[in-house]
């Protein structure tokens, strides 16, 4: 037995699940050489696992489960071992004991057991490489195949995944025979069951075209029924090329609302899978598609009036049922990357609008009608010889403001905040078209957005803050002065940002302000080029007494941008060589260098640096308690000094009288003293700062992961001789 | 068991149940839709309306320009409005024992029924109902009273002139029946006719029924009903609501077991969630405010108000709208406002617990001391000199005919930066719109009915499972509009009984048990058998007494003592002659054993027929027969009284006495 006498099920321990997991790791850990095998054989460790896989704690059953595939796929390693014959007399006797544990199991009438060997098979086959596998596949397949002879199918879900994972591996080039099961799987598996493995199927790289209609058959199933029972009459021929739908899928959709909802939701979800893959069936059926989604929301909003029994049955289950609604938003968003006729085009943006402006529409469905919206509009396409909307789209636009607005007014804030994603993301990528600009600025949501920053939840003063910047950014938040005030001097946004990242009590703001701030000083925004240093100087000092290290992390990006356009980008070896105005973009900090050319080039960007207090923000950042913080800190001072390395000479460092000050005040804050700060540096005594710094070493440090001191060598001892406790003569043994 | 039904409104219903010789009305709703058809009342007067030209005949008849006038290109009549009253012909309203009131929107037609039909009885509603009531008729009164109108117009009622007239007026039903409002002095005899209860109290009619409240979670104080006898339970659910708002939460589980359950009030908007529609409400206010332009909420003085105010104290900081001013102004504004705080047992849980805080349980008490409400009895007045815009106004009544909400129709129409939200669903806003074309204002319809809507009345039969189902016929198919929404109705097993106005329904259910008591003492004197493990049996000789509808086995007087014939016994002191009683019998012959013990006894050819209801026993030689049957045996011989006599014995030898 291993582990003494009695063996592990005897002792107390035993019911603990952590200590049979370590016992299950330990066992792993052993299991590295054939010669391991014969141990685990002799001990009975093998029945012990039998038995885990059925453990109660679910960790513990998997991992017993992952042992079992180890220990068979280390059995089968043999050097010379080629493949296997199914009948398998030469195999090893520990592999013997677990095939034949495995054909038990799957003969087996408890469900469990079948699901254990299935998903053990299943590992096999997806992480062994070895020609082994394909005999185990000959060997074993009957008894798979004779599982579907069952009615129900047992462990159905493990089912598909085994032969998923079989398809996936190399056994389909030597047994074709698989093809054959998996097509009786497809028409033994419920509609419902069989989805996922439609879905697999269709993912693979090489499969018989056959299968490949089969299984696209299944998960065109559900939305073909839908269409002919929405149908008011006979139309052209639709998903399924006219074939009338399947009566075992129509029977599934009208049998319960669950039923319903839960074959609609996975057809939806797999074929919005499916579409952007370079596998996916073709011809792909875009407009009926199309058709069938929007059937599907106009269903579940009521404003279908389907003539026949079948569609007012179906519009009973579906309407204002939300989880559908969400799926098949999803999915007609995913149906924009591909074209539609006009007409097709025109009902999904009718249908959309109609989702956006309906006041049943739940927060959740908002959100994806939001995103579902701005895909159809940044795939819709340009006018021909401009790069602007075209008049559809435009059109489209002038009706959705209005809607918009009224949604950045909702009472639910998770509307507020969807409606503000949209404009950010709907700014980003159409700021700059004429049309889009136009019709933001003629209406009121530039405002709305502006006033949004004092909203009383954060996440939406977050995402105003975001969509404010990308306005601004875009010159988009000129609004004229408010009817209430008139003549009162609007607040510029720089100041209102500043003092979100200053005053905010919530950290997702500080964030939102901070992404935006760095965005502005990479893109050259007009307020940060008055004058960068300034700006720079008050954001690092803001963002070096936040308590949210993301925040600080943020800083650190900005300070990386900042480099970067004063010393050139990562990869230029020398600042020196950069010519910062020709290559910089117009506005950027370059140009608010005074003299920007070689060779005081560097010195004078460490004087600019000096003056924003950069190098206190990174050093207090490298001593951060939040290890990405330091990370970050670490890699930006590594770039500066590989920046500045070639182009400073030792002596530059001079002798400066405070680079001892500064050393001893940083070790201070390495040990937790950061109260004292550091003072005005001079360039000379950063550099040398830098230079006597192990930056490598304190980086190789920040790598390690947060457990690899509980993990050590050194750990376990400390552990051991805590656990032996005061008997002290023993430390001399531990040694 | 039959239901009489009055009112063809589903949400304003007016039924009367029938029930062991008890007479109940159940709610006593007013249909207002009818005042729609009138002109506005203007409490300013309105150049506007007071020139609307007079309508003529298309023949260019103009004898009844008088009456009616045209605008927009509908007619109205131009006179006091009228309401349409419960049907009064169909059942004697003085018979009526009781009216039971479900809510206060469900008695405002209380005066019509008590003061004008000879009712003598009581009715039972719940305080709120009752104070709340009183207030919605207060100001349904003084909307009417305070503008007065010279005349009144009769003639377009005549059948032959209103079949010329076109719709709606053309189609307009029972109009010879529509009455003007009535008077505070009504509303006050009316009102001192309501006993006060409590939910869930045990009220005795005449000790057939019991009648018992129970929160229906609508409004404060709304109630469904129980009335049941002993064996018997039916169930009245009428406005009922499971949505959280501020009142007790609805009891669903003492309507279990009915007989029949009578269902109606459902939400008039079946295809409206309240949240969006308060959502809605929210942000299109937000914007026209933001705009500079004021907001127009035509409500009643009660009930979802309370929930928009609450919802407005949370929203107006973060839409940044506080110090906009909020004006509520009805005749009964304030009492409203100070009638919600101090409910504070018919509230929910939450609310209750605020009031131990202490704290007031409705937010719109903070809106009051921060001066964000402001509460005005009408326009006149203090209001005139704090009225400042952009404002939102919320002001009575919903059908915008009378009241102040006409005012501020006509003060702010014109505009098209101001707004009109309407909430209250029982006025079709088109209709209520129509006067006030062409009409620059922008409109919006946020209809919040929090009532059941049909997923919940689905949710809520299969809870309480009713034997049967009973409710208007509105409910038995989809809206006219929306003919393809199957789930838009009521679906159950049996189907639904429907019924409509003016109907008289027999309600499918028969009475099977009465209970009747045994005094003690005759108790005591019973001897009960077992005749079986289980079942005991006691002949009882009593007086039946029936008083109240309580039916009560008093031991019967002992027989009179012979008084030697000096005084003569009156009629009416006879009483029944106790007999000495013949035992009674149980019990079945087992055919063999006893042709067997007949053989015993000398009988010989005994022939044995088996027919329909049992045996035939047939002596040959004695020429008799013995016929057997479930409970009854006979023999039949020839004058033979000796044999007859040893053949009953036999047969009495199988049966068990007592």
């Amino acid at each position: 037995m291993l582990f003494g006498e009695v063996g592990p099920l005897g002792g107390a321990a035993w019911t603990a699940p952590a200590v049979r997991s370590g016992w299950i790791q330990g066992l792993r850990t052993l299991a590295q050489h054939p010669s391991a095998l014969r141990f685990l054989a002799a001990c009975g460790a093998v029945d012990t696992i039998f038995s885990l896989q059925g453990d109660s704690s679910l960790f513990v059953a998997s991992a017993a489960g992952q042992l079992l595939v180890h220990i068979l796929d280390l059995a089968m390693r043999g050097p010379a071992r080629g493949r296997c014959s199914p009948q398998a007399c030469d195999w090893p006797a520990c592999a013997q004991k677990i095939v034949c544990h495995i054909e038990d199991s799957l003969c087996s009438i408890a469900t469990p057991q079948v699901t254990q060997a299935l998903n053990v098979l299943t590992t096999v086959f997806g992480h062994c490489r070895g020609l082994w596998t394909q005999g185990l596949w000959v060997r074993l397949s009957p008894l798979v195949a004779r599982l579907l002879e069952k009615d129900p199918v047992p462990a159905s879900h493990s089912l598909v995944d085994l032969l998923l994972s079989v398809a996936r591996s190399s056994v389909p080039s030597s047994d074709r025979g698989l093809w054959e099961t998996l097509a009786q799987t497809l028409s033994h598996l419920s509609p419902t069951q069989a989805g996922p493995l439609a879905l697999g199927i269709l993912k693979l790289q090489d499969c018989p075209q056959a299968l490949r209609t089969q299984a696209f058959g299944i998960l065109l199933q559900p939305l073909a029924c839908v269409l002919e029972a929405a149908a008011q009459a006979p139309g052209p021929p639709g998903l399924l090329g006219g074939a009338a739908g399947d009566p075992m899928t129509a029977d599934t959709l009208l049998c319960s609302k669950s039923a319903c909802v839960g074959l609609l939701c996975c057809a939806l979800t797999h074929l919005g899978l499916l579409q952007p893959l370079p596998q996916r069936p073709s011809p792909w059926p875009q407009a009926p598609l199309l058709g069938a989604a929007v059937t599907v929301l106009r269903l579940c909003s009521g404003s279908v009036a389907p003539t026949s029994d079948v569609g007012g049955r179906l519009c009973a289950i579906l309407v204002g049922c939300g989880r559908v609604q969400r799926a098949a938003l999803d999915f007609l968003g995913a149906l924009s990357q591909g074209a539609g006729p006009q007409e097709s085009v025109t009902q999904v943006f009718s249908v959309l609008l109609e989702y956006l402006m309906s006041p049943e529409s739940s927060s959740m469905v908002l959100k994806k009608a939001f995103q579902a919206t701005l895909r159809w509009l940044l795939s819709s396409p340009k006018t021909p010889g401009c790069c602007d909307l075209d008049p559809r789209t435009q059109l489209f636009l002038r009706e959705l403001l209005p809607v918009l607005q009224k949604r950045l007014c909702s009472p639910c804030w998770e509307v507020r905040d969807s409606g503000l994603e949209f404009l950010t993301q709907m700014t980003r990528h159409c700021g700059g078209q004429a049309g889009f600009r136009q019709a933001l600025l003629a209406s009121e949501v530039p405002e709305l957005t502006k006033q949004l920053l004092q909203d009383p939840e954060s996440y939406v003063r977050a995402s105003a803050v975001t969509a404010t910047g990308q306005l601004s950014s875009w010159a988009l938040l000129a609004a004229p002065a408010s009817p209430e005030r008139p003549g009162a001097q609007q607040k510029s946004l720089l100041v209102e940002l500043l003092h979100v990242l200053c005053a905010d009590s919530e950290g997702f703001p500080r964030r939102a302000v901070m992404q935006v701030f760095t965005e502005w000083l990479r893109d050259g925004h007009a307020d940060v080029a008055e004058d960068p240093e300034r700006f720079v100087a008050r954001v690092l000092q803001a963002a070096s007494r936040d308590p949210d290290w993301e925040v600080r992390a943020q800083g650190l990006e900005l300070a990386l941008v900042f480099l970067g356009q004063l010393l050139g980008p990562r990869g230029s070896h020398c600042p020196c060589a950069v010519a910062l105005p020709e290559t910089a973009p117009p506005g950027t900090l370059a140009q608010a260098l005074p003299e920007a050319a070689p060779p005081g080039t560097l010195a004078q960007a460490l004087q600019v640096l000096c003056r924003v207090q950069l190098f206190e923000f990174a050093f207090r950042a490298l001593f951060d308690c939040d290890r990405p913080v330091a990370q970050k800190s670490c890699d930006l001072l590594l770039f500066l000094r590989a920046k500045a390395a070639p182009c400073g000479s030792p002596q530059e460092a001079g002798d400066s009288p405070n680079v001892a000050s500064v050393e001893a005040t940083l070790q201070r804050w390495q040990a937790g003293e950061q109260g004292q700060p550091l003072g005005y540096l001079e360039p000379g005594a950063v550099m040398a700062v830098l230079r006597s710094i192990d930056l490598e070493g304190l980086r190789d440090t920040l790598a390690e992961s947060s457990d690899h001191v509980e993990k050590s060598p050194q750990s376990l001892l400390q552990d051991m001789l805590a656990a032996v406790g005061v008997l002290g003569e023993n430390e001399a043994d531990c040694y | 068991m039959k239901l009489y039904c009055l009112s063809g409104h589903p949400t304003l219903p007016c039924n009367v149940l029938k029930f062991k010789s008890t007479t109940v009305m159940l709610d006593c709703g007013l249909d207002m839709t009818s005042t729609l058809n009138f002109l506005p009342l203007p409490l300013v007067q309105s150049p506007r309306l007071s020139n609307l030209p007079g309508w003529s005949l298309k023949d260019g008849n103009a004898f009844l320009d008088k009456e009616l006038k045209e605008c927009s290109g509908h007619v109205f009549v131009d006179s006091v409005p009228e309401f349409c009253l419960p049907e009064t012909e169909l059942i004697d309203l003085s018979t009526v024992d009781v009216i039971l009131i479900s809510n206060y929107h469900c008695m405002m037609a209380l005066p019509y029924i008590t003061e004008h039909t000879g009712f003598t009885g009581t009715v039972y509603a719940t305080e709120p109902t009752v104070q709340i009531g009183r207030l919605l008729m207060e100001e349904l009164v003084n909307f009417i009273e305070r503008v007065p109108k010279a005349q009144s117009a009769s003639l377009w009622k005549n059948k032959d002139i209103q079949r010329l007239l076109p719709s709606p007026l053309k189609d307009a039903v029972e109009v010879s029946t529509w009455r003007r409002c009535y008077t505070m002095q009504e509303v006050n005899s009316a009102l001192s006719k309501i006993q006060l209860v409590g939910y869930s109290q045990k009220i005795e009619l005449f000790g057939a029924v019991q009648v018992t409240p129970l929160s229906s979670g609508y409004a404060l104080g709304s109630s469904n009903w129980i009335i049941q006898s002993h064996y018997e339970k039916v169930s009245y659910v009428s406005g009922s609501s499971l949505l959280t708002t501020h009142p007790q939460p609805m009891d669903q589980a003492s309507l279990k077991n009915s007989d029949v359950l009578i269902l109606t009030g459902l939400t008039q908007i079946p295809t409206a969630n309240p949240d969006g529609m308060v959502g809605e409400f929210c942000s299109n206010l937000a914007l026209t405010v933001r705009n500079g332009g004021n907001v127009l909420v035509p409500c009643y003085p009660s009930g979802v108000i309370y929930d928009l105010l609450e919802c407005l104290y949370q929203y107006i900081d973060s839409a940044g709208l506080s110090s906009i001013p909020f004006y509520f102004i009805s005749p009964v504004a304030n009492s409203s406002l100070e009638f919600s705080q101090i409910f504070a047992e018919w509230l929910c849980h939450n609310k209750q617990t605020k009031v131990y805080l202490p704290e007031p349980p409705f937010p719109h008490a903070e809106l009051i001391q921060t001066n964000k409400l402001k509460h005005y009895p009408s326009i006149h007045g203090d209001f005139s000199n704090d009225f400042r815009q952009p404002c939102v106004v919320f002001t009575g009544h919903p059908s915008l005919r009378f009241g102040d909400v006409v005012h501020f129709m006509e003060l702010w129409g014109k505009s098209s930066l101001n707004t009109v939200i309407f909430t209250e669903p029982d006025f079709s806003y088109l209709e209520a719109l129509a006067p006030y074309q062409p009409l620059a204002m922008k409109c919006i319809y946020c209809p919040i009915d929090t009532r059941l809507n049909f997923i919940q009345v689905s949710k809520l039969l299969k809870e309480v499972q009713p034997l049967h189902v009973v409710c208007p016929e509105q409910y038995t198919q989809p809206p006219p509009a929306q003919s393809h929404r199957m789930d838009l109705m009521i679906d159950c097993q049996p189907p639904a009984m429907s019924y409509r106005r003016a109907e008289v329904l027999a309600l499918p259910f028969k009475r099977r048990y009465e209970k009747i008591e045994i005094m003690p003492e005759l108790a005591d004197s019973l001897v009960p058998m077992e005749i079986k493990p289980g079942v005991s049996l006691a002949t009882v000789s009593a007086v039946l007494h029936t008083k109240d509808n309580k039916h009560v086995l008093q031991p019967p007087p002992r027989p009179a003592q012979p008084t030697g014939g000096k005084k003569r016994k009156r009629a009416s002191d006879d009483i029944p002659d106790c007999k000495v009683l013949k035992p009674l019998l149980s019990g079945s012959i087992p055919v063999d054993q006893f042709v067997q013990t007949l053989e015993k006894h000398g009988f010989s050819d005994i022939k044995v027929e088996d027919t329909a209801k049992g045996h035939i026993v047939l002596l040959q030689e004695a020429e008799t027969l013995i016929q057997i049957e479930e409970d009854s045996t006979h023999i039949i011989c020839d004058n033979d009284e000796m044999l007859r006599v040893r053949l009953r014995d036999l047969v009495l030898k199988f049966l068990q006495k007592f």
